[in-house]
């Protein structure tokens, strides 16, 4: 089955087309990646998908469902630079905010919250920072802090905006371990990623943008040389070099 | 509450007004503290400084001084001043500073001449609008105290039943929309509980430092504290102080404006707070450098 399906997503900024008629499924257990050059709207389409940024036209569906009524069956994970990091709180504070649909309106955390963020905060190697002021972290641990909350709200899909942007070796390791993990759940995860010489290693399927799909499937299948040089066009001279070990002829 | 200030031996009618003070002071500073926050201190000032349009026209229109009425014409003009701005920068190459420098001037002028008018032909002064520009404690009557008495408690009612919810959308807006919070009307309530503060406040603070109010008390917060809830208790606290020490300055002293007594208040917390406060204070941070 298939975990997500977009349809023909369409998004415009200031009159240029971000995406255009974007449509691509990934089945259930999946772990994806959004790869393709810079201004090629990846992460506009994980917006658009969850709706925080609005688009022309396009629907998205979560398990055949429209994405309105199975909101609670997603996880994301936001670029860290998005936040200001200085807002006065602490690790502990920030995942417990993966807890508060099941804690709903007007209530408070209860022990039973606490405990399942600190059980977070251990999984991606972040206990002993849980009352650490979020501005005393390091970037990694910033990003670690964000996947705790993500792993706090147990969803079904994951989406993940550039997870290993200037991250540490114990950070990348930790985003690593958790995407297995989702993967052996049986949870899908989706990643928008830039580093293409990593790209084997970490997915089993790819989708390849630039403003439209150039192709969506397994990896294998996916990630070869001539599908590289559509979606990455001029540049891939510098391309054949990154990904010698890489991309498939 | 009322005991604790015969105590200074101020008579039954100073009294209420001191409360007043008070709990506007706390309600704005918990409310500030998440307009700080969100980084929309400017627009927020601006936005107080455009409700005074709104509430002459209400006033030219009905002839009667009524809180509802003023809070309608408030809200309009504060809305269309924040749109204005908005527009201002998608639709023009004008930066947020200016488009905000050009909106408060051309509200704030329009809400003077419209002042102006009410004083030459209603009779300003018996209405209090003659204060509504810096304020003034004295003018209250029991009916205003009671008002802002009232305001203020739903005001910090529902700054403490949405805090966690504030606190998330503030902080990360996206994720916010993310777990299904309605982020949009969220943004809205926040928005109408700082008209609300502006709108209570608007006899005994006036429009031009109301945003003073909200916004110096939780700053001075910020450099004692990391943590949010306690960031807000405090900020209503400075707030407090601020609002009640400035309201016995100005009926204490003749003739001297409220709000700009409790803003001088207010900063001469923030000024001990910036350089001791526990967290962020300079010569806290000198010391731990030690």
């Amino acid at each position: 089955m298939n975990a997500l399906t977009v349809n023909k997503m369409t998004v415009v900024y200031d009159k240029q087309p971000a995406l255009e008629h974007v449509s691509f499924s990934v089945p259930e257990g999946s772990l994806t990646g959004i790869i393709g050059p810079n201004g090629a709207g990846k992460s506009t389409l994980i917006k658009a998908a969850l709706q925080l940024i609005p688009a022309r036209s396009g629907s998205v569906e979560v398990f055949g469902q429209p994405y309105k009524t199975q909101k609670q069956l997603i996880g994301y994970v936001p670029q860290r630079s998005e936040v200001d990091w200085d807002f006065p709180t602490n690790a502990l504070d920030i995942v417990l905010m993966g807890r508060y649909r099941q804690i709903g309106w007007f209530k408070r955390a209860t022990n039973k919250d606490i405990e399942w963020a600190r059980a977070c905060l251990e999984k991606v190697g972040m206990e002993e920072f849980a009352k650490r002021q979020i501005s005393q972290l390091s970037g990694g641990q910033q990003q670690r802090v964000f996947l705790a909350r993500a792993l706090a709200q147990d969803a079904s899909i994951y989406f993940m905006d550039e997870p290993f942007a200037g991250v540490d070796a114990a950070t990348e390791k930790a985003i690593i371990q958790l995407m297995k993990d989702w993967k052996q759940q049986g949870k899908t995860v989706l990643v928008v990623h830039h580093d293409l010489s990593t790209v084997e290693d970490y997915f089993d399927h790819v989708l390849l943008l630039n403003k439209r799909p150039i192709d969506c499937g397994p990896t294998q299948s996916v990630f070869t040389i001539d599908n590289l040089e559509k979606a990455y066009g001029g540049s891939i001279a510098f391309l054949q070099k990154t990904t010698a070990a890489g991309g498939r002829q | 509450m009322m005991d604790f200030f015969s105590v200074f031996g101020f008579d039954a009618n100073t009294e209420w007004v001191l409360t007043g003070s008070l709990l506007l002071g706390f309600a704005s500073g918990t409310i500030g503290s998440f307009v700080l926050l969100k980084k929309q201190s400017l627009i927020s000032d601006a936005m107080a400084h455009a409700t005074l349009p709104g509430v002459c026209l209400v006033y030219i229109l009905f002839q009667v001084k009524s809180i509802p009425l003023f809070l309608i014409g408030a809200a309009l003009t504060g809305l269309l001043a924040t749109q204005a701005i908005q527009l201002i920068i998608n639709r023009s190459r004008i930066k947020t500073d200016a488009a905000i420098g050009i909106t408060i001037s051309v509200f704030f002028g329009f809400g003077i001449v419209l002042l102006t008018y009410i004083q030459q032909h209603f009779g300003g002064s018996k209405a209090g609008l003659d204060t509504f520009i810096f304020g003034q404690a004295a003018s209250l009557v029991k009916s205003d105290v009671q008002v802002i008495t009232i305001g203020s408690l739903i005001l910090t009612l529902i700054a403490a039943l949405f805090f966690k919810e504030f606190k998330t959308v503030v902080f990360d807006p996206s994720f916010a929309k993310g777990i299904g919070l309605p982020v949009r009307l969220l943004d809205g309530l926040l928005f109408s509980l700082v008209l609300l503060v502006v709108v209570i406040g608007i006899q005994m603070v006036g429009v031009v430092l109301i945003a003073a109010l909200l916004i110096t008390p939780p700053l001075a917060a910020r450099y004692w504290t990391e943590q949010l809830g306690v960031m807000a208790f405090l900020g209503g606290s400075f707030g407090a102080v601020s609002g009640i020490s400035g309201a016995v300055l100005s009926t204490t002293i003749d003739h001297l404006p409220t709000g700009p007594m409790m803003v001088l208040s207010a900063s001469s917390i923030f000024f001990l707070s910036f350089l001791f406060g526990s967290k962020k204070g300079m010569f806290t941070r000198m010391v731990k450098q030690l």
